[in-house]
């Protein structure tokens, strides 16, 4: 199962606790990919997912200002 | 890991912009890994009304009138530019026209984050109201000796 969060048209703080929520569904091992602006969200929603113990896989632009992010629970 | 503080709100304020403001902070603060308590007292009670209007609470004559006036969480007054009560509804049009969440949205985000909320028990006791009157999420009423030793080693913001 491929979990997808899109937090492009989200606002602070309901980027991360989006993110969050949907990160205490989810199983250990499972992966969640994450597309998100610069600036605050990118900034900050992979560095609190490490500081949860969370594994960050990947970050990469895709166009448009926005970074898809991959995140190991 | 990271160590962080806990934090701890104090909301005594019943003003729409100033709840937004609480509930933002303690959503953010819950998601990016604190242990958040809310502590509600005086004004800030109608946030954990049951009755989200305005209803007749408590038994004596002052205490109704008051708990009538002061209302619940739908009729929270914007600390300025009131407008007579229309404004907290334009500001929430406002912040769904921009992607902001609102208070429906925060309250429910913050119910599962886990972050607990506390009723002041002094306050209730003078606007006559018990734990019936609250909703089901508040997870104890309170002192200010309680709250004091809960949040000693943490930050605390006075809303």
């Amino acid at each position: 199962m491929i979990n997808f969060l899109d937090i492009t048209k989200e606002t602070c703080p309901m980027t991360f606790v989006k993110v969050k929520l949907q990160l205490a569904t989810m199983e250990e091992g499972q992966e969640l990919e994450v597309i998100l602006n610069e600036g605050e969200p990118l900034k900050n929603v992979p560095a609190s997912c490490e500081e949860q113990g969370y594994k960050v896989l990947s970050i990469e632009a895709c166009g448009d200002n926005k970074h898809r992010v991959l995140i190991q629970k | 890991m990271a160590d962080k503080k806990d934090l701890t709100i104090v909301c005594f304020s019943g003003d729409f912009d100033k709840v937004v403001a609480a509930f933002t902070m303690a959503t953010g603060a819950a998601a990016t890994n604190r242990k958040v308590t809310m502590f509600f007292t005086f004004w800030g009670l109608n946030v954990l009304k049951k009755k989200q209007g305005r209803a007749w609470l408590g038994q004596g004559l002052m205490a109704k009138t008051f708990n009538f006036l002061m209302g619940g969480r739908k009729t929270l007054p914007l600390s300025r530019l009131n407008f007579g009560g229309v404004s907290a509804g334009l500001m929430t049009g406002m912040m769904k026209k921009h992607n902001v969440a609102t208070l429906p949205e925060l309250i429910e985000a913050a119910n599962a984050l886990g972050i607990r909320l506390l009723a002041c028990e002094m306050a209730l006791h003078i606007l006559e109201l018990g734990r019936e009157d609250l909703v089901d999420e508040v997870e104890d009423i309170v002192g200010v000796a309680t709250f004091l030793n809960e949040s000693e080693n943490g930050h605390i913001i006075f809303v």
